[in-house]
Parts: C-alpha cells; structure tokens; sequence
C-alpha cells in the first residue's frame, strides 16, 4: 500500500495487494461510461477502516464520477462495489442499511433549498430516529458548533448562506446520523484558509474519536498533506498511483510531479 | 453490540453514575430516557461523577448526552465531573463541551394573529403584484423600443425555438380539445334545439359561440396552463442559480434577451393556435350536426355563410394577441419573484398560471363590453 507506482498495470497489483479484511469500501474493476465515453475504466481501489483517504486527479478525470457511482447514484457498465463488505446490488433492503451508515458532502452542497439550515440536519435524523424534538435542536447545535458555525445560522434558508457557509451545513447535514464513513467531494473549496485548516482539524478528530473513514477528494494540497492518511491519484480511468504523502513527492510519474512539485505545491509543501 | 446502561452506585457521601454499552446515534432514544431519569436526580449528595470508562462506542449523540447531564446535574447544585474519558473521547466530549444551549426555532404566533397576518399580507401582496405587472409591461415596451431603434438587437433565434415551443408543439393538443370541445357544444345544441325543432340554430350557436369567445378563451386557458407556466420555470430556476445575475453583469438585459422573445413567440402564437383551435371546433361541431342532427355539410356550410359575419372572426382575433401579453406578463413577473427554493419555484409556477387564467377571463369581460358598447 505504501509503495507508488507509475503504470496503470501495477497499480492494479498494489491495489489488489491491499485488498484485505478490514477494507471498508473495495471497488473492483469498476467501469462507467456516459454514451460511449469511458470516465472510470476497469478502476480497483480499497479504502482502510478508520483512514483518510485523499483523492485527486485533474478536472474531469472522474472524481465525483466514481464517488457518486460508489454511492450508487451513477450507474456502472460493469464492476463490482462492496461497502461494510456488503455488494450494493445486492437488493434494496441491503442498500439501505448501508446507505444509514455513510454521509455524504456533494460538491456543490445539494441542500434542501426549502428546508432552513435547522431542519436540514434534522431531515435525516427525524427519519431514522424516534428522538424528541428538545434532543434534535441540541444535536443540531452541536453538529453546527463542530463545523464552526454559529447557532444564528439555524434558522436560515440555504440561499441565504454564503458559498463557505453551505459547505460547512452540508458537512453538518453529513455527520448528522454519526456515520461511519463520510465521502467529501471537495470539502474545502470555497472555505477561507483558516477555515479550511479548522475543517482538515475537524475531519482529523472525527477520525480519531468516532473511527471514522473519509473518503476525500480534494484539490486541497494543505488538506492532503495535514489531514489524509493516503492518497489516491486517478488518470485515464484508472488509480495510476496510491501511498502516502512521501511516496506521492517521490513519484516519477509527470502528472505526480507537476502536481506535487508545482509552484504551488512548492509554496505549501516546501 | 450492547445497548447502553447508566446505573448508579452510592460511593461515601458522593454517587457514581456508571454509564456502559454503546453510546451511540443508533440507541439515541433509549439514551435519551437514560439520561432524561438520571437528570432528575435530586438527592442530597453533592458530588456526582459520571464513569464512562466502560462506554465501549462513543459518537456526538453519547458525548453530547453525556455532557448534557453533567449541565443539567451542576444546575442542579451538585458537583458534577465526568471520569473515566480515554483520551480518544475526551477530544470529542471536549467538542460539545463549547455547544451552547439549543436555540428554538422560531415560534409560530398565536392562531389568531397567523389568519389576520396572512389576510393583511395577501391584501397588500394584491397591491405588490400590480404594481409588478405596470412595471413588467413599462420595461418590455420600453425594450421593443430600444429593439425597434435597433433591430440588430433583436433576438430572431431565440423567437424562433420559443415560437416552436409554445406554437407548433402546442398544435395537436389545442386542435384535439378544441375538436372535442365542438362536438360536445354541437351535440348539447341539438339535444336542446330539437325539442323546439330549431335543429338547424345550431350552426348560428356554434359559429358565434365559437368565433368570439370559446375559441379565443379556451385557447388562451391552455396556453397559460401549458407555456405560461413554462415559461415561469425557466425563469424562476434561471433566477436560482444566478443565471439572470449573470447576465446582466455581462451588460445583457435580461428583459430584452429573455423576455422579449418570449412574449413575441407568445403574441405570435395565440392568434395562429386560436385560428386553429376555432377551426378545430367548427369542424367538430359540423361533424356530430352532420351525423348526430342530420345537417348535411352543403347546408351547414350554407348556414353558417349566414350566421356569421367577419365581424365575428375579428372581435375573436383582436383578442388573442391581449391575452397573449397578459399571460407572458404574468408568467415572466412570476419567473423572476422566485426566491432561492424550489418550494418557491413550484408557488410562483402555479400563481403563474391561476392569475393568467383569472386575468384572460377578466380582459375577455372587458372585451365583452367593449364590443357591446361599440355595437359589434
Ligand atoms: N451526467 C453526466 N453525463 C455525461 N458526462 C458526465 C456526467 N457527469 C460527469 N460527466 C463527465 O465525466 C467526466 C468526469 O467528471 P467528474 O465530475 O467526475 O470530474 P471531477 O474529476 O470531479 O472534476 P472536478 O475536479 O472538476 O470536480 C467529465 O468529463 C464530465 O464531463
Ligand atoms: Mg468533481
């Protein structure tokens, strides 16, 4: 799992080396295609229990592609997705046990413009749980507090935010059942820098106390580089390389150091 | 896993609260009256700890409940401390440690103040939606003008797909309902006529009937339902995703590049549709005379040459145009009050349609007594 590799050929094989137990989300051989367009072409991936997972790649390489296919909202040419070691074409009633035990944070927020900020985190606690209403505030407020934001804000409508703000209710909205795997699509775009250090220090102690998984994709370098355990990097379809920070900054692969080794990339990581 | 236990055990002057199992989102309720009995407690012992080291699952919902009965217990007057936190969770207990008490939504008023509340904000809505309509129609005329001055401005594509839309994909339906719609006036004239052996008034029935007021109005009532509302939704969902903020930072004016072409396609449209639809209908209702009443088609061609004169086809076509305005204006002011939600997209969309059918009946009255006046 630590080592970084160039070619697609043997990131397969590292990919399939980590295939192990305690994965909490194992893809195999996924491919998506729109019309006759492939986006993801036989991709294997394994996420750990408990880890952070960073993921990057260009624009339009397929990131949000993949997550929203592992949440099934994209529908795969072939492949197989298992989650909590369940296959998720495995009927409804297996879905839907599974889909209670993960959060998701879209990249553009996805809110409920109707509903106020309050009534947003709620929506899916008010479902699953028999929970009094003094209760649901009280989550609500701590769920707000942890995401940094001010108990004002519960009473507002999602156009009434501002581009941050609905980042962090979206965030809210996520953790509002406690999950145990959480998928970010870009969390910290669109956040202030320091705001976006507090959200990598959020994601980080959720890990470390709820035992989170984070399934992260980012263009954040700061946030790959404080908050994630690992890192995925997707081109052509495929994972062409996963490790750790140093195995990426080590990588010969072009797109890895131009990536890594940018000038901005210089200015963060040094 | 093991759902959860909060038990109490007397320690010399002080009590423990020993709390075990999964405290967790998934056994909320039961922690929730866990923590609700313990939170009652008022006996005279001044220190309370509260043990979670045999917690064995930890989330936000345990840590905040947890914490929450420590409040509750220190208001109470005891001393109240929580033991027994591993380092894990005592970072999580910490982040709920800073939530301040729940803020409650906002209360509805008094049942009494919420009715008189709404009758005061629809009267004066009354007002605001006036006011909107003379402002729509000021600045679209005031955009014909600037389009007149300069014709190169004028957005000929654009008409072009909306006059597909509203126009000639509107065609089948309207001609379908009209059809049916003569027919069925025909068939109730006949059924009533003949008792007095007036078969043949039917045809002056149907030709006036028709010519002024049904073809023009039930048109103009499908082409609210069908393009006003269209018309509203892509507006108001243009509105809530900044689009028309957009354009008018890039200089465009969102009356001259949307809506403009929008009521020319409509004002187009509504004449040609009520044409067809008043055709649609005489030939229906020639159809069921023909068949049903007996009223070969020579004699109800000759009948009708009688029974209706231009007159009657001019006072239907002046009309269309009018009621074509009065629904683009209502369905483009609709578009563009949608707020942020899609719960308001849906609102204006059907306020969208229920004023431009009551506003099509109203200027058909005002019509009416026009014409009656001018003796047409
Ligand atoms: N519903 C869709 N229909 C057709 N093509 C799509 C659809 N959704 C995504 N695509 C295409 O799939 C490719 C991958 O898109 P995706 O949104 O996954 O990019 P991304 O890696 O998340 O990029 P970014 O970093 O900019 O968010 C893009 O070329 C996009 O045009
Ligand atoms: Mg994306």
């Amino acid at each position: 799992m630590t080592s970084t590799t160039a070619t697609p050929a043997s990131a397969t094989a590292t990919a399939a080396a980590s295939t192990s137990a305690d994965a909490i989300i194992s893809v195999r051989d996924l491919t998506v295609a729109f019309g006759s367009r492939r986006v993801l072409d036989g991709l294997n991936l394994n996420v750990a229990r408990g880890e952070i997972l960073g993921f990057v790649g260009a624009s339009g390489a397929g990131k949000s592609v993949l997550m929203r296919t592992i949440i099934g909202l994209v529908p795969k040419v072939s492949g197989t997705i298992e989650v909590f070691g369940t296959d998720l074409d495995g009927g409804d009633k297996a879905r839907r046990d599974v889909e209670r035990r993960w959060g998701i944070l879209f990249q553009h927020g996805a809110l409920f413009s109707s509903l106020s900020v309050r009534q947003n985190i709620q929506f899916p606690v008010r479902e699953y749980l028999k929970v009094s209403e003094r209760l649901l505030d009280e989550i609500t407020m701590a769920k707000l507090t942890m995401v940094g934001l001010k108990p004002e804000v519960a009473d507002r409508y999602p156009s009434e935010l501002s581009g941050g703000m609905i980042k962090r209710v979206a965030l809210a909205r996520a953790l509002a059942l406690d999950p145990e795997i959480v998928f970010l699509d870009e969390p910290t775009s669109g956040l202030d820098p320091i705001g976006a250090g507090d959200f990598d220090e959020l994601v980080r102690t959720l890990q470390r106390t709820l035992g989170l998984t984070v399934f992260m994709v980012t263009h954040d370098l700061d946030s790959l580089h404080t908050a994630c355990d690992r890192i995925a990097v997707l081109g052509n379809g495929k994972i062409i390389a996963q490790g750790t920070m140093a195995d990426m900054l080590a990588s010969q692969h072009p797109w890895l150091r131009e990536y890594f080794h940018g000038k901005r990339a210089r200015a963060v990581i040094g | 896993m093991s759902g959860p236990t909060l038990e109490q055990i007397a320690k010399g002057d002080g009590l423990a609260l020993c709390a075990a199992g999964s405290w967790t989102a998934r056994f909320a309720p039961a922690l929730e009256k866990l923590v609700g009995e313990a939170e009652k407690l008022t006996g005279s012992r001044p220190n309370i700890f509260i043990d979670v080291s045999q917690v064995s699952k930890l989330d936000t919902f345990g840590a905040w409940l947890i914490e929450r009965l420590r409040r509750a217990l220190t208001n109470g007057g005891h001393e109240a401390q929580i033991a027994g936190l591993s380092a894990n969770y005592a970072t999580l207990v910490d982040e709920v440690r800073r939530v301040k008490p729940a803020v409650a939504p906002p209360a509805a008023g008094s049942h009494l103040t919420a009715v008189l509340d709404g009758i005061g904000r629809n009267i004066y809505g009354i007002g605001e939606t006036l006011v909107a309509l003379v402002d729509m129609i000021g600045a679209v005329i005031a955009a014909w003008f600037r389009v007149w001055r300069h014709p190169s401005k004028f957005r000929l594509t654009s008409v072009v797909h909306h006059l597909q839309q509203v126009c000639w994909n509107a065609v089948p339906i309207v001609v379908l309902i009209t059809f049916l719609i003569g027919c069925i006036v025909a068939q109730q004239g006949l059924f009533h006529f003949r008792r007095f052996g007036a078969d043949v008034f039917v045809v002056d029935m149907l030709g006036v009937l028709v010519l002024r007021e049904l073809g023009v109005l039930l048109v103009a009532i499908m082409v609210a339902g069908r393009s006003g509302s269209a018309y509203t939704a892509e507006l108001g969902s243009m509105k809530m995703r900044e689009e028309i903020d957009a354009l008018r930072t890039m200089g465009f004016d969102a009356i001259e590049v949307l809506i403009l072409p929008r009521m020319v396609a409509l004002v187009l449209a509504l004449p040609i549709l009520a044409f067809l639809g008043a055709m649609a209908a005489l030939y229906g209702g020639g159809l069921v005379a023909w068949l049903y009443g007996g009223v070969d088609p020579s004699s109800f061609l000759s009948r009708l040459r009688e029974a209706i004169s231009i007159n009657h086809f001019i006072v239907g076509m002046v009309k269309a145009p009018v009621m074509a305005m009065v629904i683009g204006i209502v369905a483009c002011v609709e578009g563009l009050a949608v707020q942020g939600s899609a719960e308001s997209l849906g609102q204006h969309t059907t306020s969208s349609v229920v004023k431009g059918i009551f506003f099509v009946i109203v200027m058909d009255g005002v019509f009416a007594i026009f014409f009656a006046t001018i003796g047409i």
